[in-house]
């Protein structure tokens, strides 16, 4: 067989052949993966939640957002309530990142688990295993929830005091968001009318 | 040439990563543990046999003028089947290796083989070629990501050796990539070439 | 004002903190293809600069307004690459056609700038890491300018190596990649500033 011409026509209709035939391969591959890609997401998430919140015997509802944090409330099976489990995401040293948290209904720390980082491969990347034993028990409402280096009272990572910190950081504001937060909406009410009450004592 | 030397040719002779020096981005971006260098060495060779066997096919019906247009799309719609197929089934591999898949795309390897060896030979031969080439290229990735894990971790293929108190960080960063790869390619010379 | 901090940070971070070559590694091979003499280095760099500008707007533009608006979003790389590879076409034609001087200039270096895997690589990232335009716009220049300083150094380094008497098998691409490899080093300085800067910002 003779190679095709350089013509338009040839061009055109050997290009739009291949657009379509590619086109159509990558849907139909995109057709069988996409659900299977969805799926493994939502295994790890409810995998994870199992594991930050120490308990096979599970129901996580539907999650609710506050500002960048996802939260899960979590009951056992006989519907009372066990905790939250909290999506949270700081800049570490090499990039975002995101860990998930569970706490008890008091705010101690369950479990978590590292969901995505771009930490230093030997040095930061190992905040996967480093905490885990550090802070659970932990309750970043009641403990100094920081590095030993600033007078806290979790050992950092190894010559990786950014990223502890930043996974410490993640943690906290996960904790003053949703944990704290949620007594806090009606605390920051209280507060607000009482200095509401208090203002006319500090003029001038 | 058979089919064989066209194997062997691909590792040794004009094996990309210490001789052609050809997708050195990959090469220096993935190979911080030897299985990430392995895992990305084989979707390239996955890509490189398929795009070879596809184009020495078509190669007649393609007009020349339009030539490279097809096999970019060619080649980009295999590294997006690979691309879906790693996400939905091997996770992991793609939170390791992260942005380099899409850049197969961009691999001067997988284009500059379609040029020079796909569309002059047939479907067979390309497809050793492939293998050949891709082979070469995964082993060395492998072979450089053994020698930064070793250097940087003590350990190998996950397997610790003399634990990473002892090793040498820096070979898993940014730099020791360069001084790595660097040195193997002395080291292959020495050898290949007796220089 | 914090949204103007963050796009000065942003630029320090893709010149300096993450240098596209020397800590991310793409576009390594005109890093080391065309980095023997100084000014084709430094003209290889602002052709990539400029591409990369370009080319991220338009990816951008096709990400949100095609891909995003059909649920295409599965043929992000190929309509990237060729929107790129006809995009360098085009640069190339309008350039020699209206500023003959500036083609003479850079001109050599378009057409291999398609295969350059960090312009492709950057117009993702800025999907990735769900950059505004003008954030993306800025982030392209700064890693553009990146890619330039390093070549531009490394060109420097490597007319000063021809000068020394280097073992033989060091000759030509080993001894360039130990160069690089100290010059990683060197840029490996600045990393932990963004996180500095950032608290210096008042962006934490």
């Amino acid at each position: 067989m003779k190679k095709l011409k350089s013509s338009l026509t040839n061009m055109l209709a050997v290009l739009t052949v291949i657009a379509i035939v590619a086109a159509g391969v990558l849907a139909s591959v995109n057709a069988v993966t996409a659900p299977q890609i969805e799926k493994i997401n939502a295994e790890n998430l409810s995998a994870g939640i199992k594991v930050v919140m120490g308990s096979n015997d599970i129901q996580v509802s539907e999650p609710w957002e506050v500002d960048a944090f996802i939260a899960y409330d979590v009951n056992d099976k006989e519907g009372n309530l066990l905790g939250k489990a909290v999506v949270t995401t700081e800049n570490g040293f090499g990039g975002p990142l995101k860990v998930l948290v569970g706490f008890n209904t008091e705010g101690d720390i369950l479990g978590y688990t590292v969901l995505e980082h771009a930490e230093t491969p030997g040095l930061g990347a190992k905040a996967g295993e480093w905490f885990q034993d550090k802070i659970k028990g932990m309750n970043p409402g009641k403990n100094n929830f920081t590095v030993s280096k600033d007078g806290g009272e979790v050992d950092a990572i190894t010559a990786s005091t950014i990223t502890s910190r930043a996974f410490l950081r993640a943690i906290q504001n996960a904790y003053d968001k949703i944990i704290a937060g949620q007594d806090a909406t009606s605390g920051a009410t209280q507060q607000a009318s009482a200095s509401d009450m208090g203002t006319p004592d500090v003029i001038e | 040439m058979n089919n064989l030397k066209v194997l062997v040719n691909g590792i040794i002779k004009e094996n990309p990563t210490f001789v052609l020096l050809l997708g050195m981005c990959p090469t220096l971006g993935t190979t911080s543990s030897a299985i990430n260098g392995m895992s990305m060495g084989l979707a390239t060779m996955c890509v490189l046999i398929l795009s070879n066997f596809i184009i020495a096919s078509i190669k007649k019906l393609i007009p020349d003028a339009v030539r490279i247009p097809s096999y970019i799309v060619v080649i980009a719609s295999l590294v997006t089947v690979l691309q879906m197929l790693i996400k939905a089934y091997a996770p992991d591999i793609d939170k390791s290796l992260g942005l380099f898949i899409p850049l197969i795309v961009v691999n001067c390897i997988i284009l500059g083989r379609a040029e020079s060896f796909a569309a002059k030979n047939g479907p067979v031969a390309s497809v050793f070629d492939g293998i050949g080439i891709g082979l070469g290229f995964t082993l060395g990735l492998t072979c450089l990501g053994a020698v930064r894990e070793l250097l940087g971790t003590g350990a190998i293929f996950g397997v610790t050796l003399w634990g990473e108190n002892y090793g040498m960080l820096m070979f898993v960063l940014a730099p020791g990539a360069f001084l790595a790869l660097g040195y193997l390619i002395v080291l292959f010379n020495r050898i290949t070439k007796k220089a | 004002m914090d949204y103007v901090l963050n796009l000065i940070l942003i630029i320090i971070v893709a010149i300096f903190v993450n240098n596209v070559v020397l800590a991310q590694f793409l576009g390594i091979c005109p890093f080391l293809g065309v980095s023997k003499k100084v000014d084709t280095a430094s003209g290889m760099g602002m052709a990539v600069t400029a591409v990369l500008v370009v080319a991220t707007i338009v990816t951008y533009l096709i990400q949100v307004y095609v891909l995003n608006a059909f649920g295409l979003e599965y043929l992000q790389t190929i309509a990237f690459i060729l929107v790129i590879a006809a995009l360098v076409q085009m640069i190339e034609i309008i350039l020699k056609k209206t500023m003959p001087a500036l083609y003479q200039a850079l001109g050599v270096f378009l057409p291999l700038i398609t295969t350059n895997c960090c312009i492709l690589g950057v117009a993702i990232l800025v999907i990735q890491k769900e950059y505004d335009l003008l954030e993306g716009v800025i982030y392209a220049l700064a890693t553009g300018i990146g890619f330039l300083l390093a070549m531009v150094l490394f060109a420097g380094l490597r007319e000063q190596l021809d000068l020394i008497d280097v073992p033989k098998s060091f000759r030509g691409v080993p001894i360039a990649l130990v160069t690089a490899g100290l010059l990683a080093m060197a840029f490996m300085g600045f990393s932990g500033v963004d996180g500095g800067l950032k608290i210096l910002f008042g962006l934490q």
